[in-house]
Protein backbone atom coordinates (compact mmCIF):
# COMPACT_ATOMS: atom_id res chain seq x y z
CA UNK A 1 0.00 0.00 0.00
CA UNK A 2 1.23 3.89 -0.74
CA UNK A 3 0.39 6.51 0.85
CA UNK A 4 0.44 10.41 -0.31
CA UNK A 5 0.30 13.12 1.93
CA UNK A 6 -0.12 16.28 0.57
CA UNK A 7 0.88 18.68 3.78
CA UNK A 8 0.34 22.73 2.57
CA UNK A 9 -3.16 21.07 2.34
CA UNK A 10 -3.02 20.17 6.16
CA UNK A 11 -5.36 21.76 8.49
CA UNK A 12 -3.31 20.03 11.52
CA UNK A 13 -6.90 18.56 13.15
CA UNK A 14 -5.00 15.41 14.08
CA UNK A 15 -7.67 13.60 12.76
CA UNK A 16 -5.24 11.29 10.45
CA UNK A 17 -3.29 10.26 13.79
CA UNK A 18 -6.56 9.55 15.66
CA UNK A 19 -7.01 6.99 12.60
CA UNK A 20 -3.63 5.92 11.98
CA UNK A 21 -1.80 6.73 14.91
CA UNK A 22 0.95 3.95 13.37
CA UNK A 23 0.78 5.51 9.83
CA UNK A 24 0.61 9.75 10.92
CA UNK A 25 1.86 11.78 13.16
CA UNK A 26 1.79 15.70 14.18
CA UNK A 27 5.06 17.72 13.84
CA UNK A 28 4.91 20.95 16.45
CA UNK A 29 2.80 23.05 14.41
CA UNK A 30 0.22 20.35 13.63
CA UNK A 31 1.09 19.74 10.35
CA UNK A 32 1.39 15.72 9.32
CA UNK A 33 3.82 13.72 8.71
CA UNK A 34 3.95 10.10 6.93
CA UNK A 35 5.71 7.72 9.67
CA UNK A 36 5.77 5.58 6.70
CA UNK A 37 5.16 5.63 3.23
CA UNK A 38 4.44 2.19 2.37
CA UNK A 39 2.64 0.79 5.47
CA UNK A 40 1.83 -2.55 5.95
CA UNK A 41 -1.87 -4.28 4.96
CA UNK A 42 -3.13 -4.80 8.07
CA UNK A 43 -3.44 -0.89 8.37
CA UNK A 44 -5.33 -0.71 4.96
CA UNK A 45 -8.61 -0.65 7.44
CA UNK A 46 -7.13 2.55 9.34
CA UNK A 47 -5.37 4.43 6.51
CA UNK A 48 -8.76 4.67 4.86
CA UNK A 49 -10.31 5.68 7.69
CA UNK A 50 -7.87 8.81 7.61
CA UNK A 51 -8.53 9.35 4.03
CA UNK A 52 -12.27 9.97 4.26
CA UNK A 53 -12.00 12.08 8.08
CA UNK A 54 -9.33 14.13 6.46
CA UNK A 55 -11.32 17.57 6.66
CA UNK A 56 -8.32 18.75 3.92
CA UNK A 57 -8.62 16.23 1.60
CA UNK A 58 -4.78 16.25 1.98
CA UNK A 59 -4.68 12.20 1.92
CA UNK A 60 -4.37 10.17 -1.10
CA UNK A 61 -4.43 5.70 -0.88
CA UNK A 62 -2.47 5.81 -4.62
CA UNK A 63 -2.29 2.01 -4.13
CA UNK A 64 -3.74 -0.40 -1.92
CA UNK B 1 -31.14 -3.09 -0.88
CA UNK B 2 -30.53 -2.33 -4.70
CA UNK B 3 -31.10 1.07 -5.31
CA UNK B 4 -29.36 3.98 -2.86
CA UNK B 5 -29.63 7.26 -3.68
CA UNK B 6 -27.62 10.51 -1.39
CA UNK B 7 -28.76 13.52 -2.00
CA UNK B 8 -26.04 16.21 -1.43
CA UNK B 9 -23.08 16.42 -3.05
CA UNK B 10 -20.61 17.77 -0.88
CA UNK B 11 -18.54 16.37 2.14
CA UNK B 12 -21.01 14.41 3.78
CA UNK B 13 -22.85 13.43 0.56
CA UNK B 14 -19.22 12.07 -0.72
CA UNK B 15 -17.91 10.16 2.31
CA UNK B 16 -21.62 8.16 2.13
CA UNK B 17 -21.13 7.42 -1.37
CA UNK B 18 -17.72 6.28 -0.85
CA UNK B 19 -18.10 4.10 2.80
CA UNK B 20 -21.63 2.67 0.46
CA UNK B 21 -19.11 1.42 -2.00
CA UNK B 22 -16.30 0.80 0.25
CA UNK B 23 -18.39 -1.89 2.40
CA UNK B 24 -19.16 -3.85 -0.48
CA UNK B 25 -22.64 -2.09 -1.70
CA UNK B 26 -22.69 -3.01 -5.62
CA UNK B 27 -26.07 -1.64 -6.35
CA UNK B 28 -27.11 1.47 -7.99
CA UNK B 29 -25.71 4.31 -6.10
CA UNK B 30 -27.46 7.85 -7.28
CA UNK B 31 -25.76 11.15 -6.06
CA UNK B 32 -27.74 13.97 -6.37
CA UNK B 33 -26.28 17.38 -5.82
CA UNK B 34 -27.67 21.10 -6.80
CA UNK B 35 -24.53 22.42 -7.59
CA UNK B 36 -23.00 22.44 -11.23
CA UNK B 37 -19.69 20.87 -9.69
CA UNK B 38 -18.01 18.18 -8.34
CA UNK B 39 -17.55 17.63 -4.54
CA UNK B 40 -15.89 20.38 -3.29
CA UNK B 41 -14.55 21.69 0.24
CA UNK B 42 -15.66 24.79 1.72
CA UNK B 43 -13.66 25.48 4.55
CA UNK B 44 -11.01 27.52 2.17
CA UNK B 45 -13.94 29.44 0.64
CA UNK B 46 -12.81 31.84 3.71
CA UNK B 47 -9.06 31.47 3.58
CA UNK B 48 -6.89 30.29 1.07
CA UNK B 49 -9.34 30.80 -1.90
CA UNK B 50 -10.56 34.37 -0.64
CA UNK B 51 -7.11 35.42 -0.42
CA UNK B 52 -6.30 33.98 -3.56
CA UNK B 53 -3.55 31.60 -2.51
CA UNK B 54 -5.12 28.68 -3.62
CA UNK B 55 -7.35 28.74 -7.00
CA UNK B 56 -10.84 27.06 -7.09
CA UNK B 57 -9.22 23.40 -8.69
CA UNK B 58 -7.18 23.23 -5.30
CA UNK B 59 -10.86 22.34 -3.58
CA UNK B 60 -11.90 19.30 -5.06
CA UNK B 61 -12.17 16.85 -2.73
CA UNK B 62 -11.45 14.19 -5.11
CA UNK B 63 -9.59 13.41 -8.06
CA UNK B 64 -12.00 12.52 -10.94
CA UNK B 65 -10.51 9.10 -11.37
CA UNK B 66 -11.28 8.67 -7.76
CA UNK B 67 -15.02 9.73 -8.47
CA UNK B 68 -15.16 8.05 -11.44
CA UNK B 69 -14.52 4.56 -9.59
CA UNK B 70 -17.25 5.14 -7.23
CA UNK B 71 -19.80 4.48 -10.37
CA UNK B 72 -22.22 6.68 -9.41
CA UNK B 73 -25.42 7.66 -11.22
CA UNK B 74 -24.62 11.47 -10.98
CA UNK B 75 -27.27 13.66 -11.15
CA UNK B 76 -25.20 17.15 -10.61
CA UNK B 77 -26.78 20.87 -11.28
CA UNK B 78 -29.95 19.02 -10.29
CA UNK B 79 -31.78 19.69 -7.29
CA UNK B 80 -34.21 17.64 -5.32
CA UNK B 81 -37.74 19.01 -5.04
CA UNK B 82 -39.86 16.26 -2.76
CA UNK B 83 -39.82 13.01 -1.22
CA UNK B 84 -42.40 10.49 -1.10
CA UNK B 85 -41.46 8.43 2.05
CA UNK B 86 -44.45 5.46 1.43
CA UNK B 87 -43.33 5.31 -2.45
CA UNK B 88 -39.70 5.71 -1.84
CA UNK B 89 -39.11 8.21 -4.39
CA UNK B 90 -37.34 11.15 -4.34
CA UNK B 91 -38.43 13.59 -7.03
CA UNK B 92 -36.15 15.95 -8.63
CA UNK B 93 -36.26 19.37 -10.20
CA UNK B 94 -35.85 18.29 -14.07
CA UNK B 95 -39.32 15.85 -13.81
CA UNK B 96 -37.85 12.90 -12.89
CA UNK B 97 -38.16 10.50 -10.60
CA UNK B 98 -35.70 8.15 -8.61
CA UNK B 99 -37.15 5.52 -6.34
CA UNK B 100 -35.15 4.10 -3.59
CA UNK B 101 -34.87 1.26 -1.20
CA UNK B 102 -32.51 3.43 0.97
CA UNK B 103 -31.95 7.14 1.18
CA UNK B 104 -29.38 9.62 2.83
CA UNK B 105 -30.00 13.13 3.15
CA UNK B 106 -27.24 15.41 3.14
CA UNK B 107 -28.08 18.57 1.70
CA UNK B 108 -26.50 21.05 4.13
CA UNK B 109 -27.67 24.21 5.15
CA UNK B 110 -27.38 28.37 2.95
CA UNK B 111 -26.47 31.46 4.44
CA UNK B 112 -29.19 33.34 6.30
CA UNK B 113 -30.07 36.67 5.12
CA UNK B 114 -31.10 39.62 6.68
CA UNK B 115 -33.89 42.03 5.61
CA UNK B 116 -33.20 43.94 2.60
CA UNK B 117 -31.85 41.18 1.24
CA UNK B 118 -28.45 42.90 -0.31
CA UNK B 119 -24.70 42.13 0.20
CA UNK B 120 -22.66 39.08 -0.16
CA UNK B 121 -23.05 35.72 1.91
CA UNK B 122 -20.15 33.27 1.75
CA UNK B 123 -21.37 29.68 1.42
CA UNK B 124 -20.87 28.43 -2.15
CA UNK B 125 -18.03 28.91 -4.50
CA UNK B 126 -19.71 31.19 -6.50
CA UNK B 127 -20.19 33.40 -3.30
CA UNK B 128 -16.42 33.14 -2.43
CA UNK B 129 -15.34 33.87 -5.98
CA UNK B 130 -17.73 36.91 -6.53
CA UNK B 131 -16.57 38.50 -2.63
CA UNK B 132 -12.81 38.25 -3.64
CA UNK B 133 -12.97 40.11 -7.09
CA UNK B 134 -14.55 42.85 -5.01
CA UNK B 135 -11.62 43.07 -1.96
CA UNK B 136 -8.60 44.65 -2.51
CA UNK B 137 -6.29 47.47 -0.83
CA UNK B 138 -8.46 50.72 0.10
CA UNK B 139 -12.12 48.83 -0.11
CA UNK B 140 -13.94 49.07 2.68
CA UNK B 141 -15.17 45.76 3.77
CA UNK B 142 -18.49 45.57 6.44
CA UNK B 143 -19.05 42.47 7.87
CA UNK B 144 -22.42 41.92 9.22
CA UNK B 145 -21.81 39.13 12.39
CA UNK B 146 -18.38 38.40 13.96
CA UNK B 147 -18.92 34.58 14.82
CA UNK B 148 -16.28 32.19 13.09
CA UNK B 149 -17.33 33.11 9.57
CA UNK B 150 -17.44 36.53 9.88
CA UNK B 151 -14.25 37.22 11.66
CA UNK B 152 -12.47 34.96 8.92
CA UNK B 153 -13.28 36.78 6.07
CA UNK B 154 -12.42 40.06 8.04
CA UNK B 155 -9.04 38.47 8.41
CA UNK B 156 -8.26 38.06 5.23
CA UNK B 157 -10.24 40.79 3.48
CA UNK B 158 -7.37 43.07 6.15
CA UNK B 159 -4.71 40.83 4.84
CA UNK B 160 -5.68 41.96 1.29
CA UNK B 161 -5.21 45.74 2.24
CA UNK B 162 -8.93 46.66 2.67
CA UNK B 163 -10.30 48.81 5.66
CA UNK B 164 -13.11 46.14 7.05
CA UNK B 165 -15.76 47.14 9.83
CA UNK B 166 -17.93 44.23 12.11
CA UNK B 167 -20.84 44.60 13.54
CA UNK B 168 -21.93 42.39 16.18
CA UNK B 169 -25.25 42.14 17.79
CA UNK B 170 -23.53 40.50 21.30
CA UNK B 171 -21.49 42.84 23.08
CA UNK B 172 -18.35 39.83 23.07
CA UNK B 173 -18.31 38.00 19.69
CA UNK B 174 -18.80 34.46 20.20
CA UNK B 175 -19.25 34.38 23.63
CA UNK B 176 -22.07 32.24 23.51
CA UNK B 177 -20.11 29.47 22.30
CA UNK B 178 -16.88 29.94 23.75
CA UNK B 179 -17.37 32.06 26.89
CA UNK B 180 -16.80 35.77 27.47
CA UNK B 181 -12.66 35.66 28.30
CA UNK B 182 -11.66 33.47 25.28
CA UNK B 183 -14.35 35.60 23.41
CA UNK B 184 -12.41 39.16 24.40
CA UNK B 185 -9.62 37.49 23.13
CA UNK B 186 -10.11 36.29 20.08
CA UNK B 187 -12.02 40.58 19.38
CA UNK B 188 -8.55 41.58 20.43
CA UNK B 189 -6.95 40.14 17.16
CA UNK B 190 -9.08 42.55 15.26
CA UNK B 191 -8.42 45.71 16.98
CA UNK B 192 -4.56 44.59 16.76
CA UNK B 193 -4.63 45.60 13.16
CA UNK B 194 -6.99 48.42 13.22
CA UNK B 195 -10.36 46.35 12.26
CA UNK B 196 -12.97 48.48 13.34
CA UNK B 197 -15.33 46.13 15.43
CA UNK B 198 -18.50 47.93 16.78
CA UNK B 199 -20.12 45.94 19.24
CA UNK B 200 -23.76 45.49 20.83
CA UNK B 201 -25.22 46.75 17.52
CA UNK B 202 -28.40 45.30 15.30
CA UNK B 203 -28.17 45.31 11.49
CA UNK B 204 -31.73 46.06 10.37
CA UNK B 205 -31.87 45.78 6.90
CA UNK B 206 -29.05 45.26 4.56
CA UNK B 207 -28.28 47.03 0.90
CA UNK B 208 -25.28 46.28 -1.32
CA UNK B 209 -23.51 49.69 -0.38
CA UNK B 210 -24.85 50.60 3.09
CA UNK B 211 -26.20 49.02 5.65
CA UNK B 212 -28.81 50.44 8.61
CA UNK B 213 -28.46 49.70 12.20
CA UNK B 214 -31.44 49.74 14.88
CA UNK B 215 -31.03 53.21 15.97
CA UNK B 216 -31.41 54.43 12.02
CA UNK B 217 -27.73 55.17 11.45
CA UNK B 218 -26.38 54.09 7.94
CA UNK B 219 -23.24 52.37 8.01
CA UNK B 220 -21.84 52.85 4.31
CA UNK B 221 -19.32 50.40 2.53
CA UNK B 222 -18.09 49.52 -0.89
CA UNK B 223 -18.78 45.97 -0.04
CA UNK B 224 -20.91 43.73 2.44
CA UNK B 225 -20.95 40.77 3.64
CA UNK B 226 -23.23 39.19 5.86
CA UNK B 227 -22.31 36.30 8.11
CA UNK B 228 -24.89 35.58 10.32
CA UNK B 229 -25.23 32.02 10.41
CA UNK B 230 -27.52 29.48 8.39
CA UNK B 231 -30.38 27.77 7.59
CA UNK B 232 -30.89 24.31 7.36
CA UNK B 233 -31.81 23.09 3.81
CA UNK B 234 -35.06 21.29 4.25
CA UNK B 235 -37.27 23.15 2.22
CA UNK B 236 -37.27 20.16 -0.21
CA UNK B 237 -38.34 17.58 2.68
CA UNK B 238 -41.37 19.44 3.59
CA UNK B 239 -44.86 17.46 3.25
CA UNK B 240 -43.14 14.38 3.10
CA UNK B 241 -43.43 13.23 6.60
CA UNK B 242 -39.92 13.85 7.44
CA UNK B 243 -39.71 15.16 11.29
CA UNK B 244 -37.99 18.69 10.54
CA UNK B 245 -36.96 21.10 12.74
CA UNK B 246 -33.86 23.52 12.71
CA UNK B 247 -32.83 20.16 10.53
CA UNK B 248 -33.79 16.59 9.50
CA UNK B 249 -34.47 14.84 13.12
CA UNK B 250 -32.40 11.76 13.49
CA UNK B 251 -32.42 9.21 16.07
CA UNK B 252 -28.78 8.47 17.76
CA UNK B 253 -28.03 6.14 14.40
CA UNK B 254 -28.53 9.39 12.11
CA UNK B 255 -31.76 7.41 11.56
CA UNK B 256 -34.72 9.65 10.47
CA UNK B 257 -37.58 6.99 8.94
CA UNK B 258 -37.39 3.92 8.07
CA UNK B 259 -34.48 3.92 5.46
CA UNK B 260 -33.83 7.28 5.49
CA UNK B 261 -31.12 8.42 7.44
CA UNK B 262 -29.28 12.05 7.32
CA UNK B 263 -25.53 13.62 7.87
CA UNK B 264 -23.58 16.82 7.87
CA UNK B 265 -24.92 20.24 8.52
CA UNK B 266 -28.55 19.43 7.87
CA UNK B 267 -28.80 16.64 10.65
CA UNK B 268 -29.72 17.10 13.91
CA UNK B 269 -29.40 13.82 15.88
CA UNK B 270 -28.94 12.60 19.78
CA UNK B 271 -25.26 12.55 20.39
CA UNK B 272 -25.55 9.80 23.35
CA UNK B 273 -21.78 10.49 24.80
CA UNK B 274 -22.76 14.00 25.39
CA UNK B 275 -26.61 12.91 26.36
CA UNK B 276 -28.47 15.78 24.17
CA UNK B 277 -29.35 16.17 20.40
CA UNK B 278 -27.14 18.06 18.64
CA UNK B 279 -26.97 19.46 15.32
CA UNK B 280 -22.98 20.90 14.08
CA UNK B 281 -21.46 22.56 11.31
CA UNK B 282 -18.38 21.55 11.29
CA UNK B 283 -16.19 19.98 8.84
CA UNK B 284 -14.92 16.67 10.12
CA UNK B 285 -18.37 15.88 11.36
CA UNK B 286 -19.65 15.99 7.69
CA UNK B 287 -17.27 13.35 6.89
CA UNK B 288 -17.32 11.29 9.64
CA UNK B 289 -21.37 11.42 10.31
CA UNK B 290 -21.62 10.28 6.39
CA UNK B 291 -19.59 7.40 6.87
CA UNK B 292 -21.74 6.55 10.24
CA UNK B 293 -24.72 7.22 7.95
CA UNK B 294 -23.94 4.63 5.04
CA UNK B 295 -22.33 1.77 7.25
CA UNK B 296 -25.85 1.78 9.54
CA UNK B 297 -27.98 2.12 5.98
CA UNK B 298 -25.95 -0.87 4.94
CA UNK B 299 -25.61 -3.26 8.04
CA UNK B 300 -28.86 -2.13 10.04
CA UNK B 301 -28.36 -5.37 12.29
CA UNK B 302 -25.27 -4.43 13.45
CA UNK B 303 -25.85 -0.81 13.86
CA UNK B 304 -24.01 2.06 15.77
CA UNK B 305 -24.89 4.58 17.43
CA UNK B 306 -23.14 8.12 16.40
CA UNK B 307 -21.20 9.61 19.15
CA UNK B 308 -18.31 11.61 18.22
CA UNK B 309 -16.85 14.29 20.26
CA UNK B 310 -17.14 16.89 17.40
CA UNK B 311 -14.16 19.06 15.92
CA UNK B 312 -13.95 22.37 14.73
CA UNK B 313 -10.74 24.75 13.72
CA UNK B 314 -10.52 28.53 12.18
CA UNK B 315 -7.81 30.27 11.25
CA UNK B 316 -8.47 34.16 11.68
CA UNK B 317 -4.89 36.20 11.18
CA UNK B 318 -1.93 34.64 12.48
CA UNK B 319 -4.31 32.17 15.17
CA UNK B 320 -5.21 28.52 14.41
CA UNK B 321 -8.07 28.00 16.79
CA UNK B 322 -9.14 24.43 17.75
CA UNK B 323 -11.92 23.22 19.26
CA UNK B 324 -13.27 19.57 20.83
CA UNK B 325 -16.23 18.87 21.83
CA UNK B 326 -19.61 20.60 22.82
CA UNK B 327 -18.74 23.93 23.96
CA UNK B 328 -22.35 25.69 23.48
CA UNK B 329 -24.31 26.29 27.21
CA UNK B 330 -21.32 25.16 29.04
CA UNK B 331 -21.26 25.72 33.11
CA UNK B 332 -18.23 26.78 33.37
CA UNK B 333 -14.72 27.66 31.01
CA UNK B 334 -11.30 28.10 32.51
CA UNK B 335 -8.00 28.30 31.03
CA UNK B 336 -6.26 24.92 31.77
CA UNK B 337 -2.89 25.17 29.93
CA UNK B 338 -0.48 27.87 28.68
CA UNK B 339 -1.98 31.74 28.69
CA UNK B 340 -5.03 33.49 27.25
CA UNK B 341 -2.48 37.16 27.08
CA UNK B 342 0.05 34.90 25.18
CA UNK B 343 -2.43 33.38 22.70
CA UNK B 344 -1.24 30.05 23.69
CA UNK B 345 -3.42 28.40 25.50
CA UNK B 346 -5.96 25.23 26.35
CA UNK B 347 -9.87 26.36 27.80
CA UNK B 348 -11.34 23.08 29.18
CA UNK B 349 -15.34 23.62 29.31
CA UNK B 350 -17.44 22.08 31.93
CA UNK B 351 -20.96 21.25 31.57
CA UNK B 352 -22.30 19.30 34.63
CA UNK B 353 -19.55 17.55 36.30
CA UNK B 354 -18.38 16.68 33.21
CA UNK B 355 -15.47 18.06 30.60
CA UNK B 356 -17.30 18.48 27.67
CA UNK B 357 -15.05 20.96 25.70
CA UNK B 358 -11.82 22.15 24.99
CA UNK B 359 -10.10 25.39 23.09
CA UNK B 360 -6.97 25.66 21.97
CA UNK B 361 -5.05 28.26 20.29
CA UNK B 362 -1.25 27.69 19.72
CA UNK B 363 -0.59 24.21 21.25
CA UNK B 364 1.23 21.60 20.63
CA UNK B 365 -0.97 19.22 18.74
CA UNK B 366 -0.32 16.07 21.61
CA UNK B 367 -1.48 18.60 24.22
CA UNK B 368 -4.95 19.00 22.02
CA UNK B 369 -5.18 15.59 21.55
CA UNK B 370 -5.01 14.82 25.48
CA UNK B 371 -8.43 16.83 25.88
CA UNK B 372 -9.70 15.31 22.95
CA UNK B 373 -9.53 11.93 24.95
CA UNK B 374 -10.38 13.20 28.19
CA UNK B 375 -13.76 14.38 26.30
CA UNK B 376 -14.58 11.37 24.73
CA UNK B 377 -13.96 9.07 28.06
CA UNK B 378 -16.64 11.47 29.62
CA UNK B 379 -13.60 12.65 31.98
CA UNK B 380 -14.76 14.09 35.20
CA UNK B 381 -13.99 17.74 35.83
CA UNK B 382 -12.36 17.69 39.13
CA UNK B 383 -10.18 14.85 37.72
CA UNK B 384 -8.95 16.77 34.86
CA UNK B 385 -9.39 19.99 34.98
CA UNK B 386 -10.19 20.98 38.21
CA UNK B 387 -7.16 20.99 39.93
CA UNK B 388 -5.08 22.30 37.07
CA UNK B 389 -6.78 25.61 37.08
CA UNK B 390 -4.43 27.98 38.07
C1 LIG C 1 -16.85 29.65 4.18
C2 LIG C 1 -16.91 28.47 5.09
C3 LIG C 1 -15.85 28.20 5.95
C4 LIG C 1 -15.88 27.10 6.78
N1 LIG C 1 -14.82 26.87 7.61
C5 LIG C 1 -14.83 25.79 8.42
C6 LIG C 1 -13.73 25.53 9.28
O1 LIG C 1 -12.75 26.26 9.31
N2 LIG C 1 -13.77 24.43 10.06
C7 LIG C 1 -14.85 23.58 10.06
O2 LIG C 1 -14.83 22.58 10.79
N3 LIG C 1 -15.92 23.80 9.26
C8 LIG C 1 -15.93 24.88 8.44
N4 LIG C 1 -17.01 25.12 7.62
C9 LIG C 1 -18.16 24.20 7.66
C10 LIG C 1 -18.01 23.02 6.70
O3 LIG C 1 -17.64 23.46 5.44
C11 LIG C 1 -19.33 22.27 6.63
O4 LIG C 1 -19.55 21.69 7.89
C12 LIG C 1 -19.38 21.19 5.56
O5 LIG C 1 -19.22 21.72 4.29
C13 LIG C 1 -20.69 20.43 5.64
O6 LIG C 1 -20.79 19.51 4.61
P1 LIG C 1 -22.19 18.94 4.14
O7 LIG C 1 -21.88 17.97 3.06
O8 LIG C 1 -22.96 18.50 5.31
O9 LIG C 1 -23.02 20.19 3.60
P2 LIG C 1 -22.71 21.17 2.39
O10 LIG C 1 -21.25 21.36 2.23
O11 LIG C 1 -23.56 22.36 2.62
O12 LIG C 1 -23.22 20.38 1.13
C14 LIG C 1 -24.58 20.17 0.85
C15 LIG C 1 -24.78 20.17 -0.64
O13 LIG C 1 -26.13 19.82 -0.92
C16 LIG C 1 -26.64 20.71 -1.87
N5 LIG C 1 -28.11 20.76 -1.78
C17 LIG C 1 -28.88 21.49 -0.93
N6 LIG C 1 -30.20 21.27 -1.16
C18 LIG C 1 -30.27 20.39 -2.18
C19 LIG C 1 -31.34 19.77 -2.89
N7 LIG C 1 -32.62 20.02 -2.56
N8 LIG C 1 -31.05 18.90 -3.89
C20 LIG C 1 -29.76 18.65 -4.22
N9 LIG C 1 -28.70 19.20 -3.59
C21 LIG C 1 -28.95 20.06 -2.58
C22 LIG C 1 -25.98 22.01 -1.54
O14 LIG C 1 -26.04 22.94 -2.59
C23 LIG C 1 -24.56 21.53 -1.27
O15 LIG C 1 -23.84 21.41 -2.45
C24 LIG C 1 -17.00 26.23 6.77
C25 LIG C 1 -18.08 26.51 5.91
C26 LIG C 1 -18.05 27.61 5.07
C27 LIG C 1 -19.21 27.90 4.17
S1 LIG D 1 -6.35 14.61 9.04
FE1 LIG D 1 -5.67 15.78 7.27
S2 LIG D 1 -5.73 17.89 7.94
FE2 LIG D 1 -5.84 16.66 9.79
S3 LIG D 1 -3.70 16.50 10.45
FE3 LIG D 1 -4.12 14.71 9.17
S4 LIG D 1 -3.50 15.36 7.10
FE4 LIG D 1 -3.66 17.21 8.33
Amino acid sequence: MKVELEADKCVASGQCVVAAMEVFDQDDDGIAVLLAERPGAEHLDSVREAVAVCPAAAIRLVEK
Amino acid sequence: MNRAVVVGACAAGLAAAETLRREGYDGTLTLIGDEPHPPYDRPPLSKQLLASDWEADRLVLRAADDIAALDLDLRLGTAATGLDLAGRVVRLADGSRVPYDGLIVATGVRARRLPGGGGHVLRTLSDALALRERLGPGRHLVVVGAGFLGAEAAAVAWRLGARVTLLEPAPVPLAHAVGEEVGRMLSRAHLDRGVELRTGVTVTEVGDRAVRLADGEVVEADEVLVAVGSLPNTEWLADSGLAVGDGVVCDAYLEAAEGVYAAGDVARWHNPLFGTAMRVEHRTNAAEQGMAAARNLLRPEGRKPFAPVPYFWSDQYDMKVQAYGFLRGHDEVAVVEGDLAERRFVAAYRTGARVTGALAVGMPPKVIRLWRRSIASRASWDEVAGHRVT
